[in-house]
């Protein structure tokens, strides 16, 4: 009962960096049709910042110092790069995307260097009771923080001016425009959004190990669980990441007592087996809209 | 007659029939170009040292492989990632067949190249049959997620399964080639290994290159393309979507695995490691350097990408601030990375249509030279 409760929070944990990592994949989607590639490089530039900035200033302003420097990076990536682009094949842009990625991972590579360098989080790895159970810190602080922002970011679709507009240009970008919406500002506004969860999840990943060059290859996770949940829904993606999280972290627990031959670490591949189990049945994920074609 | 007389003198472009058009070498200048380039890509043979014949050979077998992708996404418009996994596939079959049966790992020795490689081809062929009907299932960047998927559970299965692939970090022996009894990967009575292996490669991508070309040309090429353009109208006028679908995957999954075959009989050894998310989107750049959709283009961004380290190499000489040092600086590794993400997003941005429209380009401003405006 205590490793299953234990597994299942640390899947939470996990699964909310998925989910927020997502979460910013997602509103791109929405805004632009494109699935931002450069997500990983945005993470990890996330994290690498705050390693720096944390030297100096307190842990929590530097996640929001890091997290705006990152938001602007973001930004700049838009509107420099991709808003050229615009009405171009939505692959094409996707693919441009892989080499902003390639380009910004390079350069904060070169911060990173051979060692691992700590996040300096004040949890670190210190844990706490819950229901009587010990439980990980961080997982708890985690889980709960992507449920707050995640609750923010949806009143802020809900009841704000701006996200009203963020859902018309999701809806339909053209009729958005004749209303006078700044699809270009939303655009930005989406990227900035999608950089700042970015680096929340890169400092969440960074809490146990610290952060080192092979960290972006977390953020490769987010992309079974947008498709899982359904490309366009931001719902889905906080749902199938949390899903996501749990069933990889039970397959690391027991995977190993119940099915031996698959091998060590066959909790890496859960998530793409997931995902093609569901889209099987369900191709356009669990949430996600059937898209409707007109010769 | 004197129709064909005057199409060969008089009016060297004008086509009387839908097959003078459609021909492979349909102008005077593609037929000398061609030639051409073929001579002196024989006469690299024997005039570059075989390091760099060695990269032209390897440019090859990933020319066969960026042919197969082309196929598949750019002429059918299936957008894969999973390109690598195909490869995988293809070299580790190449591998088992040809491989030293009182080895270490896995081997038949049956290591006659056309057996191998045709295996290779085979085998990947049915693993692509096999993932095909998801392509008919999902659209767009679902199925580019779910292919890059595919990458993945094929890199965590080639890390497990040591008795086949060996240990992880250490990896496997590469096929062993021998043509018709003789062993063409040690050195020849008169020619070396690099040069003896550079000759194959590079008939095998002429031979790759022409199938697939007369196959983009073909009624199959034209399905594919119409899939491409608009699926739903395609099935409305008569093309089967899953069986066209099924064709496209299979045939680039073939061209894969043939290019995974060849692709490592130089270096000798390869791991799992390397069927990694960058060799598929190594696949995808040099179809978009290249040119989406076309056969000279892939031919182009392989070589072009293959290449790309070697130019990367030679900077330092004319830009000073970067280092040839490990440490310190901008080392020639990370300016090698960061002008491949900058190739893509500037041909993306700037020529659309790769290498292959830029040349267009040149000859159409030499066409009408020197009215060229």
């Amino acid at each position: 009962m205590t490793e299953l409760v234990q597994c299942l929070m640390r899947g939470l944990g996990d699964g909310s960096v998925y989910a927020l990592l997502a979460f910013g994949f997602v509103i791109i989607y929405k805004s632009m049709g494109v699935i931002s590639f450069a997500q990983p490089a945005l993470m990890l530039a996330g994290a690498v910042l705050v390693t720096y900035l944390v030297t100096t200033v307190n842990f929590y302003l530097a996640v929001v110092l890091a997290a705006a420097a990152v938001a602007l990076l973001a930004m700049g990536v838009e509107r420099t790069v991709l808003r050229p682009m615009i009405g171009k094949p939505v692959f094409v842009i996707s693919i441009i995307t892989l080499g902003v990625d390639i380009v910004i991972r390079v350069v904060v590579n070169a911060y990173i260097g051979l060692d691992v360098r700590p996040v300096g989080a004040p949890w670190g790895l210190s844990t706490t009771h819950l229901l009587g159970i010990e439980v990980q810190q961080r997982h708890l602080i985690m889980f709960l923080t992507t449920m707050v922002l995640v609750a923010i970011l949806f009143a802020f679709f809900r009841y704000s001016r701006m996200g009203l507009a963020m859902r018309a240009v999701a809806f339909d970008q053209e009729v958005a425009l004749a209303q006078g919406v700044s699809v270009g500002l939303v655009f930005m506004l989406s990227w900035a959004i999608a950089g700042a969860l970015a680096t929340i999840a890169g400092v969440f990943v960074s809490t146990g190990a610290g952060v080192d060059q092979q960290l972006w290859i977390i953020a490769l996770k987010a992309l079974p669980v947008i498709i899982l949940g359904g490309l366009d829904s931001l719902g889905g993606a906080v749902i199938a990441g949390l899903v996501i999280g749990v069933v990889e972290s039970l397959v690391a627990t027991y995977g190993a007592d119940i099915a031996p031959w698959l091998g060590g670490e066959f909790a890496l591949v859960t998530p793409y087996l997931v995902m093609m189990a569901v889209l099987l049945v369900r191709p356009y994920g669990l949430f996600g809209t059937r898209e409707v074609i007109r010769i | 007659m004197t129709s064909s007389m005057q199409t060969r003198f008089g009016r060297p472009e004008l086509y009387t029939s839908y097959s003078q058009d459609m021909a492979l070498l349909n102008t005077t200048g593609k037929k000398v170009f061609v030639g051409v380039t073929l001579v002196f890509a024989l006469a690299m043979t024997f005039s570059v040292d075989d390091d760099v014949l060695q990269l032209l050979a390897t440019g090859c077998a990933l020319a066969i492989g960026a042919i197969g992708l082309n196929i598949v996404t750019g002429y059918a418009g299936q957008v894969s990632l999973g390109h690598a996994f195909f490869v995988a596939i293809g070299a580790y079959t190449a591998a088992v067949l040809s491989g030293d049966p009182d080895g270490r790992v896995l081997g038949f020795a049956i290591t006659e190249v056309p057996i191998w490689l045709l295996a290779a081809g085979a085998l990947s062929a049915l693993a692509g049959a096999l993932v095909a009907p998801l392509a008919v299932r999902l659209r767009g960047l679902y199925l580019a997620i779910v292919t890059l998927g595919l990458v993945f559970i094929g890199q965590y299965v080639f890390r497990e399964w040591t008795e086949m692939a060996g240990p992880p970090d250490i990896g496997r022996p590469a096929p062993v080639a021998t043509l018709f009894g003789t062993r063409i990967d040690v050195d020849g009575p008169s020619l070396t290994r690099v040069q003896q292996l550079y000759l194959l490669m590079l008939v095998l991508l002429v031979i790759f290159a022409l199938l697939a070309r007369n196959l983009a040309r073909s009624r199959t090429g034209r399905g594919l393309a119409a899939i491409r353009d608009r699926d739903i109208a395609a099935a409305v006028i008569g093309v089967n979507l899953t069986r066209y679908k099924v064709i496209a995957f299979a045939v680039s999954s073939f061209y894969a695995g043939v290019a995974g075959a060849l692709l490592y009989v130089i270096p000798q050894t390869f791991t799992a490691g390397n069927f990694n998310l960058l060799m598929s989107v190594q696949f995808i750049a040099m179809i978009l350097i290249g040119g989406v959709a076309t056969i000279s283009g892939s031919i182009m961004g392989a070589l072009f990408i293959t290449l790309l380290p070697r130019i990367a190499a030679q900077l330092p000489a004319v830009l000073p601030f970067i280092s040839t040092s490990a440490t310190g600086g901008i080392t020639v590794v990370q300016v090698e990375a960061i002008l491949y993400g900058l190739l893509i997003i500037g041909f993306l941005l700037f020529e659309p249509k790769g290498l292959f429209g830029i040349w267009i380009r040149v000859r159409n401003y030499w066409k009408a030279w020197p009215f060229s405006y």
